[in-house]
């Protein structure tokens, strides 16, 4: 069955052409009009774009041309432009907003011929971390449809667990492409920050936002890597570094590999399920061949603390062009230019938004710059730091992902430092600019487990490796939620 | 740290965001909820501490001063009508 391929069979078959783009799209379409009623993954589908993406591609596969995505339904997040295209962010401030240009991950995903089959839904302005912020209403998990699938990317996320899509770009500043991998059984990449343009993403957190992908398995993301990642003159933190031949590397053996595992991960908080399939992950990698080694991370409990003064301090300064005057929501009838401004964002943005926004404004306001934000970048260099220094003695890092599995929907949306916490191993990563990975080990009850491999600076192509051997060894990436078969 | 109803209204008129007067105790509650986990921050000694902005060892990069960029006006304010007059952005009146 189509849908049940992982993208590197489905590029195969593309270019032995045993199926056709075209075939694949309406395979695709068809599934997200039967089951996205219920998940509400997407907020834009483009059915005709798509078939006619798909025919193109045919005609250059039939000429013997195209490249090794050539044909490929994807999704992107809606926080990625798409020219000529609705491009929301999940909020009601960008509800009419049609992106004038490509963000550079759509463009070069275009140009190796993907057919892109709409945009997913997501948490508003990608602040949180169950896909329920969105204005667009909440995303459901096809695992269980009374739970959260994860956020930010949970549109992204549904979408490919339930098969209505081979893959999907994310985003991910605290956790957004990881966590909600892990809770909907999927593979989830973060490049190392720097390693992909985040030009035309808008923006969030400038200092942490990452742009990555949700697949079936590493070899997935691995193509999908090697298509969107490196230098770009239009992003000045994108680096110019050369980009690993991503694929070819997934064979590096798992033999000889030096895992730490931080004693700090497995303290009071985490289900014990998710303890239980993690260490049976980390025990394969001992079989395979890998030394595990205890190591520490003495400054992890400053993760989220600290994400919580850095994140919201940055939003509140992105967020300021969001002003009713140039694109986006503007209020009914303004009688001055600030009451323009105010009703403008505060009918705009979702209560989620406003307390970041609101959060970064006092932290960054005189008498408080000090105490919070100078602190918070002194503790965010002490979480780097922890982590250069184990890197030193290990290759990767392995712990859970998450706390626990999916949640249900409501169960965190009335406190929000109970939601925050949810973050708690995907955070500090994001604050130090590795690169992390999440693949399924594994379930708790009915809902899925994941295995969060955390990666050097740059060394994408050793964490892709690690999971590839981990699936060739183990089958959680193969299994469907039940509904969606 | 205890935000109260004030310091809500101070903030939201500094991050020009209009909250409604019944929904500002709730604000209240939960940034204070907020503040004071982050004050977890305050249980570290971080006076030795070199401050860290970004996660890459890099400076910004330079290019030649010529023009690269094609400023295609009518495209890019298609998001915004009916406020466009002769190119220009309306808003309410600023000077009297």
């Amino acid at each position: 069955m189509l849908h049940k391929k992982t993208l590197a069979e489905l590029a195969r078959d593309l270019k032995a052409r045993k199926v056709s783009s075209e075939e694949l799209t309406r395979t695709f379409l068809t599934r997200i009009e039967r089951h996205n009623p219920a998940l509400n993954a997407f907020i834009t589908v483009l059915a005709e774009p798509a078939l006619a993406e798909a025919r193109a591609a045919d005609k250059l596969l039939a000429a013997g041309k195209g490249g090794p995505l050539t044909g490929l339904p994807i999704v992107h997040k809606d926080i990625f432009c798409t020219e000529g295209v609705k491009t929301s962010c999940g909020s009601k401030m960008l509800d009419n907003f049609v992106a004038p240009y490509d963000a550079t991950v759509v463009e070069r995903l275009k140009q190796a011929g993907t057919v892109l089959l709409g945009k997913a839904n997501m948490d508003e302005f990608a602040m949180g971390s169950s896909n329920e912020t969105s204005f667009y209403g909440p995303v459901k998990n096809p695992w269980d449809l009374k739970c959260v699938p994860g956020g930010s990317s949970g549109g992204s996320a549904a979408a490919v667990a339930a098969r209505l899509a081979p893959a999907a770009t994310g985003t991910d500043t605290g956790g957004s492409i990881r966590q909600p991998a892990a809770l909907v059984g999927l593979t989830g990449i973060k490049p190392t920050y720097g390693r992909v343009s985040r030009y035309g993403i808008i923006a969030f957190a400038s200092s942490l936002d990452q742009a990555g992908v949700i697949t079936y398995t590493a070899e997935d993301a691995a193509m999908l890597m090697s298509a969107i990642s490196g230098f770009d003159p239009k992003d000045s933190t994108c680096l110019d570094k050369p980009v690993p031949d991503y694929v070819a590397a997934l064979e590096q053996p798992v033999k000889g590999l030096r895992i730490g595992v931080p004693k700090e991960f497995f303290v009071e908080g985490l289900d014990p399920r998710v303890a239980e399939a993690v260490q049976a992950a980390i025990a394969v990698y001992k079989k395979l061949g890998a030394e595990v080694k205890e190591i520490s991370l003495p400054n992890f409990w400053l993760s989220v603390p600290t994400y919580y003064v850095v994140a919201p301090a940055e939003c509140s300064a992105n967020l300021a062009r969001f002003d009713g005057v140039r694109f986006g929501y503007r209020c009914k009838d303004p009688v001055d230019l600030t009451d323009l401004y105010m009703r403008s964002r505060g009918e705009g943005f979702g209560a989620e938004v406003k307390r970041r926004i609101m959060t970064g404004t006092y932290v960054l306001s005189s008498g408080y710059y000090d105490a919070y934000y100078l602190k918070a970048q002194k503790t965010r260099a002490l979480i780097r730091q922890d982590f250069l220094e184990a890197f030193k003695s290990v290759d990767l890092i392995m712990g859970p992902t998450t706390p626990g599995p999916a949640f249900g929907l409501g169960e965190k949306t009335d406190d929000p430092v109970t939601m925050y916490l949810n973050d708690i191993y995907a955070n500090g990563v994001n604050l130090a600019g590795l690169p992390g990975l999440s693949i399924p080990a594994g379930f708790a009850g009915h809902l899925p487990v994941g295995l969060q491999i955390i990666g050097n600076y740059f060394d994408e192509a050793r964490m892709l490796a690690a999971g590839h051997q981990y699936q060739r060894e183990t089958d959680w990436h193969t299994r469907l939620p039940k509904n969606f078969e | 740290m205890s935000l109260t109803p004030d310091d809500v209204k101070t903030i939201a008129r500094l991050a020009r965001l209009r909250i409604a007067e019944q929904d500002i105790p709730a604000y209240a509650q939960t940034l204070s909820s907020i503040m004071e986990f982050v004050a977890q921050l305050d249980k570290v000694d971080t006076v030795s501490v070199q401050p860290m902005a970004h996660p890459l060892d890099m400076t910004q990069r330079l290019r030649e001063d010529v023009v690269t960029e094609q400023v295609d006006r009518e495209r890019y304010q298609q998001n915004a009508p009916p406020q466009v007059e002769a190119g220009l952005y309306l808003v309410p009146k600023v000077v009297e």
